[in-house]
């Protein structure tokens, strides 16, 4: 059983976001950039399962849209524990393309689980994993926060509004995972950097394709007013100025 | 040309959600000089359908189907009824079944698709939503560029509001294929708010000391009708159950007043929080920078605190 992880290269989340001039795109310059949070905990995950040995998962392999200056990230998760990685060259520039490309790359290489992190912290889009599972025709499950192989099929929990449902999965499929998938993400060892070193990154050249979205201005969130403080002696006043003033109760 | 909607039912009842789609939709649709259309999908009774005719459906489909969820035939389905009225925009819940189908049915439709998507649209013609990016440390204007074009609604983003309506309601079958997956079981929350619907959430974080002191919270949240929530460390901690984490790998959540309790405002939980309308924080450190989120501050120990405040909405809910 093969496991692909698709990870996305993101700003560190600590990272003060500056616009470049025109207020259309952003100035990355200094930028720590990290394995989006949901992708690392669903690498976590591909990593725990392989570690099992009755499950008979061969490898794990990470895909990647991003030019070589993502390269740093994905030896990351080579370091975590993933046993080879995909980097398609071009810059991931809309969902859509995103899909496209990490389609493009993985059609062939007969995996029989893929993971997507729910969303990026970057875009917030949450749509590449639906895109992707569209494009190569296979099932798909949604905010998925529990997975386990048994007998050689996907058992999975989706979490719904108002509950969780537990599904079997037997065919090929792809999961888009969100917290509980792992408790934290593994912090990559000196030997796993090592190892790292000498695993294989595969170049896949990009496809043509179209791109629908176009992000025309940013602006920062609106300062909120500063903070009112209530004496702890006379905590009741609180509610007061929620119910007279702020109006919210 | 139309809008379309996809509600969700949970159990044959509409969720507050659906009715904050119609708004919006009913709102978008008048921007649009179109139609508003709905899709309901299952054993809905019609007087429930009706109900949404209050908040500005005027045609409803409802597409009878007994298989369970399932993303890909949930996607035939909206596709069939998407190219059956012409829908321009389609728009669902953002939430996890919103996603599923939105961003598969994008690929079927060639739609642009913009998700969680907080205001109405900027402009029409071109067609530009607001949205949070970068978990809330900015905001983009992103305009779709196709013919068809999906965005999903950030929920509680969008007062409900009554734009009543005649109801006509077209019953539908869609072939779909009968699918592999298997649902073992299903969990249902009950007697408890649902943190994504709720108004008011009273939330607690390690500032809490144990899960042990968690009573008076819940006593706060039951008399205000609110959901409670808790911060990372405590769900990791097993204090409190996964389900009531916020923050940016948790639950987004925007109700009208967040309580933060000993929670001190780390990036990633403000990245959960920071939609919400009102944000109330109780911290024993002056310089914790919850404070620079909150309108309302209290420098204190929560321990000391809630008592107070759980008198004081008594008093209020007896005047």
């Amino acid at each position: 059983m093969k496991i692909l992880v698709c990870i996305s290269n993101v700003p560190d989340t600590t990272t003060k976001i500056k616009f470049a001039d025109d207020n259309k795109s952003v100035d990355f310059t200094g930028v720590q950039w990290v394995i989006n949070p949901w992708d690392e905990l669903a690498l976590t995950r591909a990593i725990e399962l392989k570690e099992n040995a009755s499950n008979n998962i061969s490898s794990v392999v990470v895909a990647h849209v991003g030019e070589a200056t993502s390269d740093p990230t994905i030896r990351k998760a080579l370091a975590i524990g993933a046993d080879s990685a995909i980097r398609v060259n071009t810059k991931a520039d809309d969902a859509f393309n995103t899909a496209k490309q990490l389609a493009n790359a993985v059609k062939d290489e007969g995996f029989d689980i893929i993971l997507c992190g729910i969303e990026s912290s970057d875009h917030n889009g949450s749509t590449v994993g639906g895109m992707l599972a569209e494009l190569l025709n296979i099932d798909s499950v949604t905010g998925v926060s529990s997975l386990e192989i048994e007998n050689g099929h996907a058992k999975v929990i989706r979490e719904i509004d108002g509950g969780r449902e537990t599904l079997t999965v037997p065919n090929t499929a792809l999961f888009v995972v969100q917290k509980g998938i792992a408790k934290e993400p593994r912090i990559a060892a000196m030997r796993g950097i090592m190892q790292a070193r000498t695993k294989p990154i595969k170049v896949v050249e990009p496809v043509a394709t179209d791109s629908f979205t176009q992000i025309t201005q940013l602006e920062k969130p609106v300062p909120r007013a500063a903070c009112k403080f209530v004496d702890a002696d006379n905590a009741g006043e609180l509610i007061t100025l929620l119910q007279n003033e702020a109006k919210v109760l | 040309m139309s809008v379309l909607i996809y509600t969700e039912n949970w159990d044959n009842q509409f969720k507050k959600l659906s009715f904050e789609l119609v708004s919006y939709g009913y709102s978008v649709a008048k921007m649009m000089n179109t139609d508003l259309k709905v899709v309901s999908i299952g054993n809905v009774p019609e007087d429930q359908l009706m109900i949404l005719g209050k908040y500005g459906a005027s045609h409803i489909y409802q597409v009878d189907d007994n298989q369970d969820f399932n993303d890909r035939n949930y996607t035939k389905i909206i596709e069939e009824v998407a190219k059956k009225c012409n829908a321009e925009l389609i728009i669902f819940a953002n939430n996890n079944k919103g996603k599923a189908i939105s961003s598969r049915l994008s690929v079927r439709l060639n739609a642009a698709i913009a998700t969680g998507v907080s205001k109405l649209p900027i402009s029409v013609n071109p067609f530009v939503v607001y949205k949070k990016v970068f978990s809330g440390k900015a905001f983009a204007d992103v305009e779709l560029k196709s013919q068809t074009k999906i965005i999903t609604l950030a929920q509680n983003s969008f007062e409900i509001s009554e734009n009543p309506q005649t109801v006509n309601i077209e019953k539908l079958t869609v072939s779909t294929e009968a699918s592999n997956i298997k649902l073992e079981n299903t969990e249902k929350q009950t007697g408890k708010i649902l943190l994504n619907d709720a108004e008011i959430v009273v939330s607690g974080g390690r500032g809490m000391k144990s899960p042990d002191n968690w009573a008076p919270l819940e006593e706060l949240a039951s008399l205000l009708g609110a959901a409670t929530a808790c911060s990372r460390p405590v769900s990791d901690e097993g204090w409190r159950p996964h389900e009531e984490h916020t923050g940016q790998t948790g639950k987004i959540i925007a109700p009208n007043l967040y309580f933060a309790f000993g929670i001190s405002g780390a990036t990633q939980h403000i990245a959960g929080v920071s939609s919400s309308k009102y944000i109330v924080a109780i911290n024993t450190d002056k310089d914790a920078p919850i404070f620079e989120q909150a309108q309302y501050g209290i420098v204190g120990d929560a321990q000391k605190v809630l008592p107070q405040l759980i008198q004081a909405v008594k008093d209020m809910q007896q005047k």
